[in-house]
This record gives structure tokens, C-alpha cells and sequence, in this order.
């Protein structure tokens, strides 16, 4: 493992936000119209009359906080197509790097993405809002730390699913994490559910940050037991993800398909 | 000569019954030019692929510097380039950019001015500063040339890097891979479907038809063998086999 092949590749990927405005705006053009369409909204909801208590505090950290697990999958799968489009997969797999060396890098790029984004976003809910994230408190460490390791999660199965399948898995990259989204409970409380997503839900560590957002919100003790649950069934999809990646890339290997990804 | 890559009965089976490579053996020695020409569908750049670690052998061995590329792919990788007609570089990237980064991947010493003598030695410095998007396919080529030539391999592996060059700087790169060849001593696989270009070239040359060799040794004694006039003949009386 060289900590130095993981920074280069990494550097590579900034290079590419230093002179390109769309791959910019992606980092903060689709956040920042969310914030503002949706905060909007909630802001108007929230003055009619039988509104949800705090109904704004729930939807705006929702808001942010999905972002940053919908940030961490797509820094990782939308860089591994990058380097699909770009011709430039073999390049990296006849240098010394190794497979993990180029995924450590790529989750790293995603931690360097989602501090940008949610450092606007976080900045503008301030100031449009006057909504300030940190009152969620020291729970918001582990909280985010969750959405963080999920959203690598599905990004490394969907990295896997694209070298495997090439094109026609493309679409996943940018769609999959809305695949989770209502399963997260996201923007309403678990308990709304129809009983068979309730049962689904209880395997999306999403639902447990959230469901514990919730809760430190409306005044209540650290949410240990969602996080206790968040964090147990990350650790297992993420050793399920890596392992996944792994026996993909020797699959593809033995198919000779390393070369004719993206063809 | 010292061997430094050597291959065993190497085979590849795709999908259980199309056999790309079947049994194969040979050497490649210090300092040579190699030349793989064969048939579309001969099985070369599956060959390639196999060397490099990029696509798994269904049997048969393969040692490069005595080294197994399963158990020392690292070891083996730092001192061994590729390059080809079908691979490019991140197009936003500035040509000094991206062989910055594979100069780090490769954990190259003194990279700029390293980066500085290789663009010289391909007539390209004026396009150092542009992004790579902005560039032709021969200058292209040429980067990936640079880029293979960066961390000073002692093999180099080319698929069909002349494809997109014209004629004139299809002659230079020969000329300038022949001469790198001189002085450091590298070892050169190399395809094309350029007859001339590979008589031109090669020290020595493998004729693979339907993942097979069929004739192996030097250009000359091929054509002796084969009575062709040229390599060009010799390929048709191969490829051809009911004519012959
Ligand atoms: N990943 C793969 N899966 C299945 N078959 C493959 C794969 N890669 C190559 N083949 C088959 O193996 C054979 C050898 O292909 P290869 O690409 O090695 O030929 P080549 O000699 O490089 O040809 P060309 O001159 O056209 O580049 C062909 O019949 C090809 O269809
Ligand atoms: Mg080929």
C-alpha cells in the first residue's frame, strides 16, 4: 500500500474540478437549488397553521444530510467513470497501483467532495434560514460518519457493477442512491411506512441516521440504539462492498473485460 | 542474452470453448525489439493483456524478470510501460498534468525534468501547457508514448502504437523507439499491422495465427523459411493457408 499512488490519483481527480465548470457546478449547483426550492417551500409550510413543530429544523438537516450520502456514492462512481470515459482504466491497472490503492483514492476524493458541498449548503441554510446544523450536537459526528460509510458502500457496488457490466450499468451511478432514498425515511419518520418497507428500512443504516436526527431534534436523548444499529450494518455492507469489488475485478480479469470496459 | 520475460505454454480460454491464446511459448530477450503480427482475432492483444496482468491465464507461465506478476505485480509493474493505439488520457488534464500523475503513480525522481526531456525527444513541448482534449490522435499517441517511457521501463509493452500516426511521425516514433532501445537497453513487444514497419523494426518476430505461433526468429530467416519476398508475403501465405 503507498499512501503517495493514493494521493496522486486523487489530485488527479482535482485537477479535472480546476478547469472544468460542470463537473463545479455538480459539486454545488444541484445542492445549492435543492437548499433554496426546498427550503422555501418548508419555510411557507411551516407558517400555515397545524404545521409540524420544528417542521424546518427536520426538513433542512434532512436535506443536508441526504446530500451527504447521495455526495459520498457519487464521488466515487461518477470518478470511476471519469477514467471510463477518459480511456484511461488501463493505464492505471498496468501501473503499479493496485486496485485498492485506486478505490482508498477514490473514497477519499469523495470525503474532499462532500466537505465542499456541505460546507455551502451549511453556510447557505445559515443564512437564508437561519438554520444552524450544529445545534443536532456531538451526535452529528456519528450521525454523518454513518451516511459517509453507506454512501461508500453503494458507490463500491456500483463501481463493481459498472466494471462488471460496463455501459449498460452506467445509469446506476447517478440513480442509485435515490434507489434508497424512500427506504431512508429521510424527510418523514419510519413509522409512516407501509409495514413491508418498515422491514426493509430496518436493514438501511439511512433510516437509522435519520429516525436519529429525529430524535436529537425533538429534544430526546443521544440516539445510541439507531446509531448502534447504523453502525453495525454499515460495517457489514462495507466489508460486503469491498469483498464484492474484489471478486468482480477477478471476474472481469478472467473474462478479459479490464480492457473493453466502457466499449 | 539474458531472457527477462519468459512464457510457458500460456493459454486462454474464453467462455469455455473459444480458445484466444493456445499454448505458447517463447522468450524475450534484453535490449530486443519483438514483434507479435498475426491475423485479427490471432490473439495478441489477449497475449499482451496476459503479460501485463490485465487478463487472467486460463494455464501455462509467465515469469518477467524471474518475477510471477500474481505475487509480484507491484515489483514487476514499476519497471514495465504500456501503451497503445486505443488507450488516451483524462481529456481536462493538461498534458503536463496527467504525466505528473502517472509520474507519481510510478514514483519517478526529478519528474519534471524528466518530463521535460521526454517531450523534447517527441517534438511536442509546445503542447505541455494545452488540455489534452485540445489535441490531435497522433499528438496524442505520442503522450502515451511519453507517458510509457516515464518511469525509464525496462520492458515496454506497444498494441498497435503507430495505428493513428501519419506517415511522417509514424516514422519518427519508429526511429525514436529504435533509438531509446540503443541507449537504455529496453526490451520491446510490439504489434502492427504494418509489414514493413515490423521488417523495419524487429529483431526478431512470432507469427501467432488462431492464438498459435506459427513462425518465430528473425525477419530474415522468416521470409527464408516461408519464401516471401517480404513479411508482407509471408503474412498472406499464413493467413491464406489454402493457397499455399
Ligand atoms: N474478453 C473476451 N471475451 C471473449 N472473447 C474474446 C475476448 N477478448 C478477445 N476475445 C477473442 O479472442 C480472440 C483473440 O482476440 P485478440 O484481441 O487477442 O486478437 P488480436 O490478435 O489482438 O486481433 P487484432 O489484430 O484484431 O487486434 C478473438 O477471436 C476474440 O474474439
Ligand atoms: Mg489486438
Amino acid at each position: 500500500m503507498s499512501f503517495q499512488r493514493i494521493l496522486a490519483y486523487t489530485v488527479r481527480h482535482l485537477y479535472l474540478y480546476k478547469r472544468s465548470m460542470p463537473r463545479l457546478m455538480e459539486v454545488f449547483y444541484w445542492p445549492v437549488l435543492d437548499l433554496l426550492v426546498w427550503g422555501f417551500v418548508t419555510l411557507y409550510l411551516s407558517r400555515q397553521s397545524g404545521a409540524v413543530p420544528q417542521f424546518v429544523t427536520f426538513f433542512l438537516g434532512a436535506l443536508i444530510l441526504w446530500d451527504i450520502l447521495f455526495r459520498s456514492q457519487q464521488g466515487i462512481s461518477v470518478s470511476f467513470l471519469e477514467d471510463i470515459w477518459s480511456r484511461n482504466l488501463l493505464n492505471i491497472f498496468v501501473s503499479p497501483m493496485s486496485a485498492v490503492e485506486y478505490v482508498l483514492s477514490l473514497l477519499f476524493l469523495s470525503i474532499i467532495k462532500l466537505l465542499l458541498t456541505s460546507t455551502v449548503m451549511v453556510t447557505l441554510a445559515w443564512f437564508l434560514y437561519h438554520f444552524n446544523i450544529f445545534t443536532i450536537g456531538f451526535a452529528l459526528v456519528p450521525l454523518i460518519l454513518n451516511l459517509v460509510v453507506m454512501g461508500w458502500a453503494v458507490g463500491i457496488v456500483t463501481t463493481a457493477l459498472i466494471l462488471r457490466f460496463g455501459q449498460e450499468a452506467e445509469v446506476l451511478a447517478w440513480g442509485v442512491a435515490l434507489l434508497f432514498q424512500p427506504v431512508s425515511a429521510v424527510f418523514y419518520p419510519v413509522a409512516v411506512l407501509p409495514w413491508f418497507l418498515r422491514a426493509v428500512a430496518n436493514y438501511v443504516p439511512a433510516a437509522h441516521v435519520f429516525e436519529g436526527m429525529r430524535m436529537v431534534i425533538e429534544g430526546q436523548a443521544f440516539p445510541a440504539r439507531e446509531l448502534a444499529w447504523a453502525t453495525g450494518l454499515n460495517v457489514f455492507y462495507i466489508i460486503f462492498s469491498v469483498l464484492f469489488f474484489y471478486w468482480n475485478f477477478k471476474v472481469v480479469k478472467r473474462k478479459g473485460l479490464l480492457a473493453k470496459v466502457g466499449e | 542474452m539474458k531472457s527477462i520475460v519468459e512464457v510457458r505454454g500460456l493459454t486462454k480460454v474464453f467462455n469455455k470453448y473459444k480458445k484466444a491464446v493456445d499454448g505458447i511459448s517463447f522468450d524475450m530477450y534484453e535490449g530486443e525489439i519483438l514483434g507479435l503480427i498475426g491475423p485479427n482475432g490471432a490473439g495478441k492483444t489477449t497475449t499482451l493483456q496476459m503479460l501485463l496482468g490485465l487478463t487472467t491465464p486460463t494455464g501455462g507461465e509467465i515469469k518477467i524478470f524471474g518475477l510471477d506478476i500474481n505475487k509480484d505485480r507491484e515489483e514487476i509493474l514499476r519497471q514495465v510501460n504500456f501503451s497503445s493505439s486505443y488507450i488516451s488520457l483524462p481529456y481536462s488534464l493538461t498534458v503536463e498534468e496527467n504525466l505528473t500523475v502517472f509520474s507519481r503513480l510510478y514514483g519517478v525522481k526529478n519528474y519534471k525534468d524528466r518530463i521535460t526531456e521526454l517531450l523534447r525527444t517527441f517534438e511536442i513541448e509546445d503542447i505541455r501547457r494545452l488540455p489534452t482534449r485540445r489535441l490531435s490522435s497522433g499528438q496524442i499517441t505520442r503522450v502515451c508514448l511519453c507517458k510509457a517511457l516515464l518511469n525509464s521501463p525496462r520492458v515496454l509493452f506497444l498494441d498497435e502504437p503507430t495505428a493513428s500516426l501519419d506517415p511522417d511521425i509514424a516514422d519518427k516514433t519508429r526511429h525514436l523507439l529504435k533509438k531509446i532501445r540503443g541507449e537504455q537497453g529496453l526490451a520491446i513487444l510490439y504489434t502492427s499491422h504494418n509489414m514493413k514497419e515490423m521488417e523495419e523494426m524487429c529483431d526478431r518476430v512470432i507469427f501467432m495465427d488462431k492464438g498459435r505461433i506459427i513462425a518465430m526468429g528473425d525477419p530474415d530467416s522468416i521470409m527464408r523459411e516461408w519464401k516471401g519476398r517480404n513479411l508482407e508475403e509471408v503474412f498472406l501465405k499464413i493467413a491464406r493457408p489454402g493457397e499455399r
